[in-house]
């Protein structure tokens, strides 16, 4: 087939490039999935070949699954993602709402205050952040985790976000506001539907690191009942000996509710990257 | 039940006037059109009436009843915008009823009122489908519906024909005026397109740089232009203004005539000229002519003129139709 948009060298070029892309960047999460269903041996032998019949061996997960505390780990991580990514959107979007929509003095300071997070790491404040979660009697708490990650993740979300919320029509608003809509109502009934593939896209940029964090959940919140998955995981790695098995069948589980929390995104991110490309 | 009251009212934005003080009466049943170039403020006086911007000063009286800080919803107006402003994710009926239902109308009663206006406009076979799924033209149906079942003391339009294409404009634009006559209710528009404002108002306020520069019927503005510029904005093609010194006019600074009132003869006339070019509408045939004396003119012949670029041709004006305008823009008697 030819077409007049497309050359053969020039689509296996591309496809070539994006192919080698996509090798890098599964190489890792495979070998951690195949090297969990090996026995200690195997993975050392042969860490690249996928599981034998002889070398097939379940006991990683067995281990995880029997040390009792996982599945709390997993619903604390769960729960510390979930709650500090709806409260990095319900707020985000209201910020932004308010800085595109009204128009205010100190508007242009108070989006450039707000964004400002963005370049500073919130990791330089951890002793702060520590004293006054001692202080306030929040540390071994999820709480403490849910308030660091909302602010961690704001900044970002009120930049990206009020930029679209500044192309949703004023027209729009404005035929709310005569209908007798409430400002909380236009908010949530009329934009909010609108910036949806971009709260998508927000969302997977804020879930993510949340996720995958270590640092905070050490922290801030290392007891027993309070662990999150990735801090459980480190359970198994000791200092002189460490249980592979474990770690990376615990590792592969932690990847499962990552992906299905992107898969119910990705539908919305891919319509929020093209959003504006086509009418 | 419908009458509208503009006191005094300025806006500005910063440094920057937008409107600098405006007085207007609307009475009740009038379809009035605010007429002006983008920047003249017209939008931004709509948005005052209709609540979506505050004025820096003056007041807005509807049906006597100061309303300057009454929010929009609790003005009894309704409003249709360039962009139609359809809620994307509701059917046209939900689309149609909300407003009613915000201010708690009985479901009979919304019904009733959702069905009288689409049956007004023609749009029952559409009532549950959404916006997405209707064309230009409907969607603006459905926002002239959204604003019908309000049954407002005040229809606010905002270049609502903007958006359409040329057919469509001119479809919706006898709809307008239609649901004018039979309403009876009090209209305002805002258009920048002379064409529509001569169609359709009772009125046209004419407006440029934050001042209304003339009111009046249609027929008013097109016959006695209070100034230079309303005589410019009004009519189509546009009038001819011709420096007054070079005709030997005295106490005039320009003359203007417009190009339906300029004949043309090839053997003799008042003014000699070249055709540069020559536009053949088949209704009426538009010339324009390089005269020696007065400069380029345009000239509107009706029906078919066989005239081509570079032909020699005498231009001469209806003596009786011909305006005058001192230095500062006013008309002369």
């Amino acid at each position: 087939m030819s077409r007049a948009t497309a050359s053969l060298p020039r689509t296996v070029g591309a496809h070539a490039a994006l192919l080698a892309y996509t090798a890098i960047a599964l190489f890792p999460v495979v070998v951690i999935v195949i090297n969990s269903f090996k026995s200690r041996n195997a993975i050392f032998r042969t860490p690249l070949s996928p599981p034998t019949s002889e070398t097939f061996d379940l006991i990683g997960y067995t281990m995880v699954l029997n040390q009792g505390d996982f599945f709390l780990y997993f619903q604390n991580s769960l729960i510390v993602t979930v709650a500090s990514l709806f409260l990095v959107l319900l707020f985000g979007a209201m910020a932004a709402f308010a800085l595109s929509e009204y128009r205010f003095r100190g508007n242009t300071l108070m989006g450039l205050y707000l964004a400002l997070g963005i370049m500073i790491p919130i990791r330089l404040g951890t002793v702060a952040i520590l004293q006054l979660m001692v202080a306030s009697g929040l540390v071994n708490t999820l709480t403490a985790l849910v308030l660091v990650y909302t602010a961690q993740g704001l900044p970002l979300a009120v930049f990206i976000l009020s930029e679209f919320m500044k192309q949703v029509s004023d027209d729009l608003k404005n035929a709310g506001r005569i209908d007798g809509l409430s400002e909380y109502r236009i908010f949530f009934r009329l934009v909010l539907p609108l910036v949806r593939p971009s709260m998508a896209t927000v969302a997977v940029f804020t879930m993510i690191p949340i996720w995958n964090d270590l640092w905070f959940p050490l922290i801030l919140a290392p007891s027993e009942a309070t662990k999150t998955i990735t801090l459980g995981a480190q359970l198994f790695i000791g200092q002189y000996v460490t249980n592979w098995n474990a770690v990376l069948a615990a590792l592969s589980l932690a990847i499962l509710p990552v992906l299905v929390l992107y898969l119910i995104f990705s539908r919305q991110l891919i319509r929020g990257i093209t959003s504006g490309a086509v009418k | 039940m419908g009458s509208l009251t503009i006191d005094k009212v300025k806006k500005s934005f910063g440094r920057v006037d937008v409107l600098k003080g405006i007085d207007l009466a609307v009475n009740d049943g009038e379809f009035v059109v605010f007429v002006g170039p983008s920047g003249c403020g017209k939008s931004t006086l709509l948005r005052i009436i209709a609540g979506l911007e505050d004025s820096t000063s003056g007041r807005v009286l509807i049906d006597g009843a100061d309303v300057t800080v009454t929010p929009p919803a609790n003005r009894g107006i309704a409003m249709v915008f360039q962009t139609y402003a359809l809620y994307p994710h509701l059917t046209v009926r939900s689309n149609m009823s909300l407003g009613l239902k915000q201010i708690g109308t009985p479901a009979a009663e919304i019904d009733r009122r959702v069905t009288a206006a689409s049956t007004m406009l023609s749009l029952e076979p559409y009532l549950e489908r959404r916006p997405a799924e209707l064309s230009g033209g409907q969607r603006q149906r459905v926002a002239i519906g959204r604003a019908v079942v309000r049954e407002p003391k005040l229809f606010l339009f905002d270049e609502p024909l903007s958006n359409l294409d040329a057919a469509l404009r001119v479809n919706t634009r006898l709809e307008i005026a239609q649901l004018h006559r039979r309403l009876k209710a009090t209209m305002i528009y805002v258009t920048h397109d002379q064409v529509e404002a001569m169609t359709l108002a009772d009125k046209i306020v004419v407006l440029n740089a934050g001042r209304i520069e003339q009111v009046g019927a249609p027929m008013d503005l097109y016959n006695k232009p209070a100034n230079e510029f309303v005589a410019g904005f009004i009519g189509s093609p546009r009038m001819n203004f011709i420096d007054a010194a070079k005709l030997g006019e005295g106490q005039a600074k320009t003359i203007g005539v417009r190009p339906e009132h300029l004949t043309v003869d090839t053997g003799s006339g008042a003014w000699k000229g070249t055709v540069v070019h020559a536009e053949h509408l088949g209704a009426d045939t538009n010339l324009y002519v390089e005269t020696e004396k007065a400069g380029l003119l345009t000239v509107r012949i009706f029906g078919v003129y066989g005239a081509e670029a570079g032909s020699t041709l005498y231009v001469t004006p209806d003596p009786q139709r011909t305006y005058r305008f001192d230095a500062d823009g006013k008309a002369l008697a």
